[in-house]
């Protein structure tokens, strides 16, 4: 998949995930009506565990589907496929949405400890990839200490590479899909990639460009999930995984999908003989809610960061473009005002997506700049509106007035209208710029870990939005309260109040 | 010595409509001369005209140091002498807001003429007092009553110290103890040797304080007294 066909594939997942999203908040259907085992999974994930089947697109096919039939056969039931997006499967199949969660769902202790889950089904392995001109000097990740470590967020590797943020001082660095980590891997903005090895395989056929150390990091395992109050129902899913084990099918889908290898063997036949209960592998522990404070308060700046630079690139760029549409000739009118148009009318997520993605073959913009330059062009657009409105908001008879005495037009507008405007333009000023801080969490999108997205990462972590949540809220009412208020105050002073 | 405004046959047209045809005057040092007549005359377009914020089709508006012909408007800074000669009061007094008054008055003499600040300060703070608004000079717009508005875009307008000073209907917000001691102002400067030239529809106000008066209908003069 090239870049920019990810780039759109990215956006129009998530495009149909929120409309997903919109309809189960809306309507939750029942999990298991009559003869259907209803299961969740994620397509964008794709071969070999979800994908949309190229034959009949209506249709999905994969190891996943695969054991979900097996399950579902097992259980008298007819599969029926519920499109997910990966992140939120916990949370759907808890809230009903669907009773089984399969799309190479990693087995966590945390994940173990809020939901019903199933023994383990596959055995991977946490690998990295690096640039082959690399691969001698980066064979683990002690080797990558100071350097950008690219991974897919909530997962199992990601959370390996907080743990040795601390311990090895790499840096993590978070994508919401698991094209583009590569992608930046070969294109040189991350150091290395580390995901599991099915992933790692798949995104070496598919593009190429980074070679594959052959010591696995870690060991993990694939689980199905289920709904705390189905833990019945997952012990019979249990049952006949350890049936599907013993009687071979498991292994030919895995052949079918050659994902098979002798790992899977060894790990087969100790799931058979001995049934484990929990996890294995080397999953790290759980942590404290305190310890990732610390990320919150880093994430916190990023996002005021980002978002002032974001808000000043849009003040002046929209303070141009008003100047340009009130001042200029019919040609700058009808430039500016197509800028403002297309701005306007395009998601701002697309934007972002195109400056990073879209134009890393002509400019590799670093994913900070990117998303200043995004959302400081994108609200330069609604910007100039409130300040063309402004400025065209000044009496005729004052700009008379300032003739009258002399003054030329550039000092009429300096001296006379554009101060007048800004008082007009204060209070729409103030909102738009709580409203960046808010929209600043779409910069996630191109690997910038902000405020929301960190707490995204918590709230998965602890698997409660609750404290998070809250912690989330406070900081950005830190920041919102305080604005307002001064340009209240501002506001008042002016108006002479 | 030639007088300080001359406006001859002027025309002016909005499309296809004649607004002012064949206008003819002058006003003379130490004068104050009346536009008379009933709405859309053409006695404030004579003054917008004169002040250069509209084209004018015909005739020609003369005054010490240039003369404005037909044509478009020209660019502000082929109008400094004009400027520099000819102030305007508007009807509303179009203060700046956000400037106090004493800014508001200084502005010009800053910023149009380059004058340091004390200067410009000292002559502003003259200008208000001999207008009776000194006091007032750290005041904003919103913050002063209309009569005192208007004594503050007065001393504005004479601030470049110009020798003609346009009024457009300066007594229509006004009551009549007011409008007399506005008529006592415009006396003085008259008396200093400028040229007033006010458009108004007030008669007592043009009969008590006027030289001249001229009445206009449809755009052209039709008496002069």
């Amino acid at each position: 998949m090239d870049l920019a066909s990810g780039a759109k594939r990215s956006v129009a997942i998530m495009l149909a995930a929120l409309a997903i999203g919109c309809r189960a908040a809306s309507t939750p259907p029942p999990a298991h009506t009559g003869g259907e085992l209803r299961w969740g999974g994620d397509a964008e994930g794709g071969a070999p565990f979800v994908e949309a089947d190229p034959a009949d697109p209506a249709r999905v096919r994969g190891f996943d589907v695969e054991i979900a039939e097996m399950l579902a056969r097992g259980l008298g039931r007819t599969p029926r496929f519920v499109q997910v997006a990966w992140a939120s499967i916990e949370a759907s199949v808890e809230r009903g949405d669907f009773t089984v969660g399969m799309s190479g769902v990693e087995d966590r202790p945390e994940l173990r400890a809020r939901h019903a889950v199933s023994i383990p089904y596959y055995e991977f392995h946490e690998v990295l990839a690096v640039r082959p001109a690399d691969a001698s000097r980066f064979t683990n990740l002690r080797d990558l200490a100071g350097r950008r470590v690219a991974t897919l967020g909530s997962t199992q590797a990601y959370a390996i590479l907080l743990a040795a943020r601390d311990s090895f001082h790499i840096d993590p660095i978070s994508y919401d899909d698991d094209v583009h980590p590569y992608a930046d891997l070969v294109a040189g903005r991350v150091d290395a990639v580390l995901l599991d090895n099915i992933i790692a395989e798949r995104s070496l056929r598919r593009s190429g460009g980074f070679v594959i150390q052959p010591n696995p990091v870690a060991t993990g395992h694939y689980v199905a999930v289920l709904a705390r109050r189905d833990s019945a129902l997952r012990d019979s899913i249990d049952a006949i995984l350890r049936e599907r084990m013993r009687d071979g099918s498991l292994e030919k889908t895995f052949r079918s999908w050659n994902v098979w290898n002798d790992a899977q063997a060894r790990y087969i036949a100790i799931a058979v003989a001995q049934a484990p209960s929990a996890a294995g592998g080397s999953n790290p522990s759980s942590r404290s809610p305190a310890a990732y404070l610390p990320s919150l308060l880093r994430a916190a700046i990023v996002t005021v960061m980002l978002s002032i630079l974001a808000m000043a690139l849009a003040v002046a760029a929209g303070a141009g473009i008003a100047a340009g549409r009130v001042y200029g000739s019919a040609l700058v009118r009808g430039a500016l005002a197509a800028y403002v148009e297309v701005v306007r009318g395009t998601p701002v997520l697309l934007q972002l997506f195109v400056l990073y993605y879209g134009l890393s073959s002509v400019v590799r913009l670093p994913a900070f700049l990117a998303a200043v330059l995004g959302l400081g062009l994108n609200y330069a657009a609604y910007e100039s509106e409130i300040y063309r409105g402004a400025l065209q908001a000044i009496p005729r008879s004052q700009l008379e007035a300032g003739r009258t005495l002399g003054l030329s037009e550039w000092q009429i507008f300096r001296l006379v209208r554009a101060p007048q405007a800004l008082r007009l333009a204060l209070a729409p000023m103030t909102n738009d710029f709580v409203a960046l801080l808010k929209d600043s969490s779409l910069v996630s999108v191109i690997t910038v870990v902000e405020l929301t997205k960190q707490t995204a990462i918590y709230a998965t972590n602890i698997g409660s939005w609750v404290v998070p949540g809250a912690l989330c809220a406070l900081v950005s009412l830190a920041f919102s309260l305080p604005l307002a208020r001064f340009a209240r105050g501002l506001e008042r002073r002016w108006s002479g109040a | 010595m030639s007088d300080p405004l001359v406006v001859r046959d002027l025309g002016l047209k909005r499309g296809a409509r004649t607004i002012l045809d064949g206008v003819t005057f002058q006003v003379r040092a130490g004068e104050l001369c009346a536009l008379m007549g009933a709405s859309g005359a053409g006695k404030s377009t004579i003054l917008r005209a004169v002040a250069a914020l509209e084209p004018i089709n015909a005739g020609t508006v003369s005054f010490e140091g240039g003369t404005l012909s037909p044509g478009p408007v020209p660019p502000q800074s082929r109008l400094k002498e004009l400027r520099r000669r000819v102030g305007f009061v508007f009807q509303a007094p179009s203060l700046f807001e956000h400037m106090t008054a004493l800014d508001n008055v200084m502005l010009a003499l800053v910023h149009a003429l380059g004058w340091p600040r004390d200067r410009a300060e000292k002559t502003a703070i003259g200008l208000l007092e001999s207008l009776g608004v000194g006091h007032r000079a750290s005041a904003f717009p919103r913050e002063l009553s209309g009569g005192e508005a208007q004594r503050v875009a007065i001393a504005r307008a004479l601030a470049p110290d110009p020798a003609v000073l346009l009024m457009d209907e300066p007594t229509s917000a006004l009551d009549p103890a007011r409008r007399g001691l506005l008529g006592e102002l415009l006396r003085d400067l008259v008396r200093q040797g400028r040229a007033l030239l006010i458009a108004t529809h007030d008669v007592d106000f043009a009969r008590s304080y006027a030289d001249r008066v001229i009445e206009l209908d449809g755009g052209r003069i039709v008496d002069a007294f």
